[in-house]
């Protein structure tokens, strides 16, 4: 979307037209005293999210029927720019008639699809959903305190990008699934990381205990290991294909070849070769040899006995190997 | 009613310069060849040189090369240091100040990148750097001291010709970002010592995509963009943007002109607006007005976080900036602000006035109308302004 980049897009046209009218109008701003709370014959919760330090914070008030551990009345009050007052405003509506046990499942994208005017056109700009995410969080807190329980029995902590929700098994079933080699990959694949970008990479917005850049590394290095043991395992049972190998495993195998079919030819006519080097050329092996005694003065080694040299690599390990001599 | 207070962002064209811009587009002869289509272009540029030498107090010695804008000066300046440390200069080590701007930190970001060294200095809680601090970081491989003349988030005025005797002194280069200056305050560049002044038109009523790099004479100089030796001896290559520079000229004449202006009524004017927002409860203003810019108010107000105040202004139609990180494309707050020694929560509810010459009283009132009208509907909404005893932080 290069074009798209040139001139910088204003995050304001990007707000939807219900982002922008609860920015302008909170339906349910305000608070519930004890008093409320009494008359209503209910429980009263206050909880709060966030900090001035981090630009956006929220206070979620709940009146809960303890009955039915339903939510009957929900209010908020919200230090923070449009969109954190937006979403906290759609938050706190989508809370009242919920059982609390329904209501930790509010997310920020629900609430974000929530202030959608388009069921297609995201309701604020990507880096404005990190603004969203504190409608999530304060709803754990609320919901923590009316169970008495601490908020990390209720919320997911394996979650590694807040905006997007995702957590560290979807990016590790993504890396491992499609065989992403990149951070840039996760994001476009994802989803993880294209909103704040806090969890791409340390040095964002905020700071995380485990960022994209870490699990990729550590799920590349698995990786790499298995396939080490796949080697090696398939190696023992015989059953390894040339191209699965090892650069050590390939050396042997050739050589093995080499000493089967090749040498002992060379030799009754007073000559010999040795393996110099074994590249990758995608799609071709190419292996480079050096003849020695009589084979490096003979007019066959870059015709016949290259051919045949050649040709028996193909047959008995891979159809792409080429051969070079020095 | 529209008013706007973005000026220390940009600024509208004045009619005048907007006269010379619109006439001086028409003579389009090549300047560079020797046929009479090209002498009209030249008395134009030459008139203009004329102005901008003049009006800025350059001497004959100096050059003044025009660029696109202050940041294509400030990375000639600079990428002039990286170049003869690439080439193997031992003076490897830059000091510049947390209150630059990013034309200024970016640069200064690839240098290091390609190894050389960078210490910025501090602010106090002014907005100003101490000279001391500045003297104090100087070593034997620096080779250029690069700080802003005044900051355009907190108005913070430097101490210029200080800092340039003590780069005399210890024999280092000094360069110094001006994009805040003129219009502003007067500006003689010999008077203030500097090797080196870069500038942007539009920042004082001229046109957008035109500045000036001076250079003092003898001062080293690596020009970014090679080419014919045609345009300016060769150390700006390309065809020069000929009514560009004429309006820029006649910008530079018209601010010299008018600072008397800036300094009785302008001035009255922020004071009035920063005196009647003052007296909002819990609100802050930064840098003692005799070290401030004379155009601009920078406040913040308790609870108000800083792009929602611009939402309600801008409904209302008044145009302000803010050093919130909300309203940034990378959510950082204001560095700049922050340098002050204050919070980042105060960074997140700073606002910035910045008026101009044609700003008038009418529209001063009735911002400060508007500006309470927001401040009690924002406050409303936080809790973090309304319940502060009861507010219990968690961070995330």
């Amino acid at each position: 979307m290069a074009r798209n980049d040139l001139v910088t897009g204003n995050v304001w046209e990007q707000y939807s037209k219900k982002v922008q009218d609860r920015m302008n109008n909170p339906r349910a701003l305000g608070e519930f005293t004890q008093e409320d709370a009494d008359k209503a014959g209910a429980k009263l919760i206050v909880a709060d999210f966030g900090a001035e330090s981090c630009g956006d914070a929220v206070r979620l008030y709940w009146l809960v029927d303890e009955k039915t551990d339903t939510i009957i009345d929900s209010k908020f009050r919200s230090f923070g720019c449009g969109t954190a007052i937006a979403s906290s405003d759609a938050m706190a509506e989508l809370c009242i008639g919920k059982k609390v046990d329904d209501a930790v499942h509010i997310t920020n994208t629900e609430v974000e699809a929530f202030l959608r005017d388009e069921p297609n056109t995201p309701a604020v700009p990507p880096q404005k959903m990190h603004c969203s995410v504190m409608a999530y969080d304060v709803i754990i807190e609320a919901a923590a305190q009316y169970k008495g329980v601490d908020r990390s029995e209720i919320v997911n902590a394996d979650i590694v990008c807040e905006c997007a929700r995702k957590t560290r098994k979807d990016i590790v079933d993504a890396i491992r699934e499609h065989n992403l080699q990149t951070v840039e990959e996760i994001v476009a694949t994802t989803k993880a990381g294209s909103y704040c970008k806090s969890c791409v990479r340390p040095g964002g917005h905020e700071e995380k205990d485990v960022y994209l850049v870490d699990i990729l590394a550590e799920v590349k290095e698995q990786l790499e290991h298995e396939k080490l043991e796949i080697a090696a395992d398939t190696t023992q049972s015989g059953e390894n294909s040339f191209d699965k190998m090892t650069i050590v495993q390939r050396i042997k195998a050739v050589d093995a070849v080499i000493d089967e079919y090749i040498r002992p030819m060379l030799i009754m006519d007073g000559g010999n070769m040795e393996i110099i080097d074994i590249k990758e050329n995608i799609p071709y092996y190419d292996i480079y040899i050096r003849y020695l005694g009589a084979c490096s003065s003979c007019a066959s080694g870059s015709t016949g006995t290259l051919y045949a040299i050649e040709a028996t690599l193909k047959q008995k390990l891979d159809e792409n190997i080429r051969v070079l001599p020095v | 009613m529209e008013v706007y207070l973005d000026n220390n962002s940009t600024t509208q064209m004045d009619p005048k310069v907007q006269e010379v811009y619109c006439d001086s587009i028409k003579k389009y002869g090549n300047v560079n060849v020797i046929y009479n289509k090209g002498i009209e272009c030249r008395k134009l540029l030459n008139d203009a040189y004329d102005t901008l030498y003049d009006g800025l107090g350059a001497s004959d010695d100096d050059d003044i090369i025009i660029t696109s804008s202050t940041t294509e000066g400030n990375n000639a300046v600079i990428k002039t240091f990286l170049d003869l440390f690439l080439k193997g200069s031992p003076k490897n080590h830059i000091i510049s100040t947390v209150a630059e701007h990013s034309s200024i930190k970016s640069p200064l970001k690839y240098c290091k990148s390609l190894g050389m060294e960078v210490t910025y200095v501090g602010t106090d809680p002014n907005g100003l750097v101490s000279l001391e601090d500045i003297e104090a970081a100087i070593t034997d491989k620096t080779c250029l001291i690069s700080v802003l003349i005044a900051s355009n988030e907190t108005g913070a005025i430097q101490d210029i010709k200080g800092i340039s005797a003590i780069a005399k002194k210890h024999n280092v280069r000094f360069h110094s970002d001006g994009a805040q200056a003129i219009g502003k305050m007067k500006v003689d560049l010999v008077d203030l010592g500097v090797d080196y002044f870069t500038w942007s038109a539009h920042k004082f009523h001229g046109p957008k995509g035109i500045g000036g790099l001076f250079i003092k004479g003898g001062a080293p100089y690596n020009t970014l963009i090679h080419g014919s030796k045609n345009v300016m001896g060769g150390k700006r290559a390309g065809s020069l943007y000929n009514n560009g520079v004429a309006a820029m000229a006649k910008a530079v004449e018209i601010a010299n002109i008018n600072l008397s202006f800036l300094d009785h009524t302008t001035r009255a004017l922020r004071d009035k607006l920063e005196d009647e927002l003052l007296t909002i409860a819990d609100t802050k203003s930064y840098v003692p007005r005799e070290h401030r810019l004379k155009n601009l108010v920078a406040i913040s107000f308790r609870g108000v976080e800083g792009e929602a105040m611009l939402w309600d202004m801008n409904l209302n139609g008044i145009y302000i900036s803010t050093g919130s990180s909300c309203s940034s494309e990378d959510l950082e707050s204001s560095a700049v602000v922050e340098a002050l020694g204050e919070k980042v929560e105060i960074a997140n509810a700073t606002v910035m006035f910045a008026l101009s010459k044609f700003t008038t009283e009418a529209e001063i009132d009735y911002v400060i109308e508007q500006v309470k009208k927001a401040i009690s509907r924002i406050r409303d909404i936080s809790m973090t302004y309304a319940k502060q005893e009861a507010f219990s932080v968690h961070l995330h």
